[in-house]
């Protein structure tokens, strides 16, 4: 259930790459404004290049915006970056699954910042491991787990370490129709049942009404085209015109 | 159902296969062996002498503490460079990696280095520093300095951005970033850097010690060659190539159990 506080919040949030102010400046981002509350599920969909992996690594302070301010928690992620420790965990769109480590091993990671202790950390590993369906594949190599296996490892890598915010770039993209739909249903529950706050960037239509509570969509460069709250039961009927509506700013 | 015969089968391939690989790489030792062998029947000892003499002496090497102890000198001072070397160029790569100002101020010096002969560093040696070994460890740093600095910079500088980004997520600290990322990245190439530095470091070293020292293999030639004593030149310059072959196969061990993670295409170049 989300609360009406946001623990995510951009205020007139700008990006640009290249020199700025100058021409040639790209501007990725432009004076976006968005709240997301405590226990959301927020699709953030649009198309390529709009943006949306630049808001996601300014939410996750990896980059810092140009102007305007992000806050997570009430703090800035990019200056308070050793805070979020524990706190923010992230699902790439590839796995990004380290070669040099085993299944297991690949969980622990997150765990092995927080210094939990050795035996706590693999007990925690492979029970999210066995959570998604990896049981028997703990101590194989990335190389040798399917591209739907590795992706089910990044997710337990994010789950393990039982961050309050998820931030996920289309994790299920290079994923076939089948194995996306089930990891997707997988993921929503995941985040429900745990609680999580989660910000699910997707260029798909269909991905973003499956998994989002509210779904918002971007034009370019990144500002709030359209912003609409969904719920699981909303009518397919009224889905079909919010997917009409979508389309329409997509287009636009 | 699986026949009684299909295992050993399986084996027999296995040791089959091993027994060519070996065999492929002794024939060539054998050939070059025995035309030397040959050249002895022919020509007198200071020019062909016989393998059996120098067998002998080689046992007399590793037998005699005195001089097993110059062949130990040697991959003392051999070793002691290299690892001198490795740890400034590594951080020197990592000054490099992290300030584009320290890389565009030391990337030409390091470039100078690496067209300054070996000899010249040995000369410049003698001149700068009173004792052997301090004037040895120099030369060995030296002389090895720019390829490690450039191998580890230009592994650093490979490293995957995306897995990079994916460990930055987590928060490590400098210290665990090193350890599950930056180390395990780069140590593929910290171990060529090492197989191809220890070649050149065995052949600087002798110019080093032939020159500035009073032990160790280099200065043992030289007295060989005074004595025109062949055998015991090939004998002490075998004692060099065997620690090179050693070290080079406890490094390809380290790769066997550190790559282990590899996938293995069925297919090979």
């Amino acid at each position: 259930m989300s609360s009406a506080l946001p623990i995510i919040s951009l205020e007139q949030v700008s990006k640009s790459f290249g020199k700025s102010g100058a021409a040639s400046a790209y501007v990725a981002v432009d004076r976006l404004d968005l709240q997301i509350g405590r226990g959301q599920l927020l699709a953030l969909l649009g198309r390529t290049g709009c943006g949306k992996s630049t808001i996601f690594n300014m939410i996750a302070g990896l980059t810092e915006p140009t102007s305007g301010t992000v806050r997570v928690d009430g703090r800035n992620p990019f200056q308070d970056f050793d805070f979020f420790r524990g706190k923010m965990a992230i699902v790439f769109q590839g796995d990004r699954l380290l070669p040099w480590r085993t299944a297991v091993q690949n969980v622990e990671l997150g765990l092995e910042m927080l210094d939990v202790p050795a035996a706590e950390r693999r007990e925690r590993a492979l029970r999210w491991l066995a959570t998604l369906g990896l049981k028997g594949h703990e101590n194989d190599y990335p190389h040798a787990l399917s591209g739907g296996m590795r992706q089910r490892v990044s997710i337990a890598r994010a789950f393990a370490t039982d961050a309050n915010i998820l931030l996920c770039d289309e994790p299920f993209s290079a994923l076939d129709e089948m194995t996306g739909r089930t990891l997707r249903a997988e993921f929503v529950r995941l985040v429900r049942d745990n609680g999580k706050t989660a910000v699910f960037i997707t260029h798909s239509i269909n991905e973003a009404l499956e998994i989002g509570d509210r779904i918002v969509v971007l034009k370019r460069p990144a500002n709030i085209a359209i912003d609409l709250p969904l719920a699981t039961t909303t009518p397919a009927a009224e889905k079909e015109a919010i997917r009409h509506q979508i389309q329409t700013a997509l287009a636009a | 159902m699986t026949t009684p015969e299909a295992a050993p089968a399986h084996s027999t391939g296995w040791s089959a296969a091993l027994g060519r690989r070996g065999l492929s790489y002794v024939v060539p030792f054998v050939v070059v062996a025995g035309l030397w062998q040959f050249a002895s029947l022919f020509f007198p000892p200071f020019l062909f002498p016989s393998l059996v003499d120098v067998f002998k002496r080689c046992i007399d090497i590793l037998t005699t503490w005195s001089q097993l102890a110059d062949v130990l000198a040697t991959v003392g001072r051999i070793l002691a460079g290299l690892a001198g070397a490795f740890i400034v160029g590594a951080a020197l790569a990592v000054l490099m990696v992290r300030s584009r100002a320290v890389n565009d101020f030391l990337s030409p010096i390091l470039t100078l280095f690496q067209g300054i002969p070996a000899l010249s560093w040995v000369v410049f040696a003698i001149i700068w520093f009173h004792g052997i070994e301090p004037r040895i460890f120099f030369i060995m740093v030296m002389t090895t300095l720019p390829a490690f600095t450039f191998q580890v910079l230009s592994a650093l500088q490979a490293m995957s951005r995306d897995l990079m980004e994916m460990v930055m997520s987590f928060r490590p600290t400098r210290a665990k970033l090193f350890r599950v990322m930056i180390i395990p990245a780069i140590l593929p190439d910290i171990l060529t850097a090492w197989k191809v530095n220890l070649g050149n470091a065995s052949r600087v070293v002798v110019v080093a010690e032939l020159v500035g020292a009073t032990g160790g293999v280099g200065y043992e030639l030289l007295q060989q060659q005074q004595l025109f004593d062949m055998a015991g030149a090939l004998a002490w310059t075998l004692q060099l190539v065997f620690f090179v072959l050693i070290a080079q196969a406890v490094l390809s061990f380290v790769e066997s159990v550190a790559f282990r993670y590899r996938a293995v295409s069925e297919r090979s170049l």
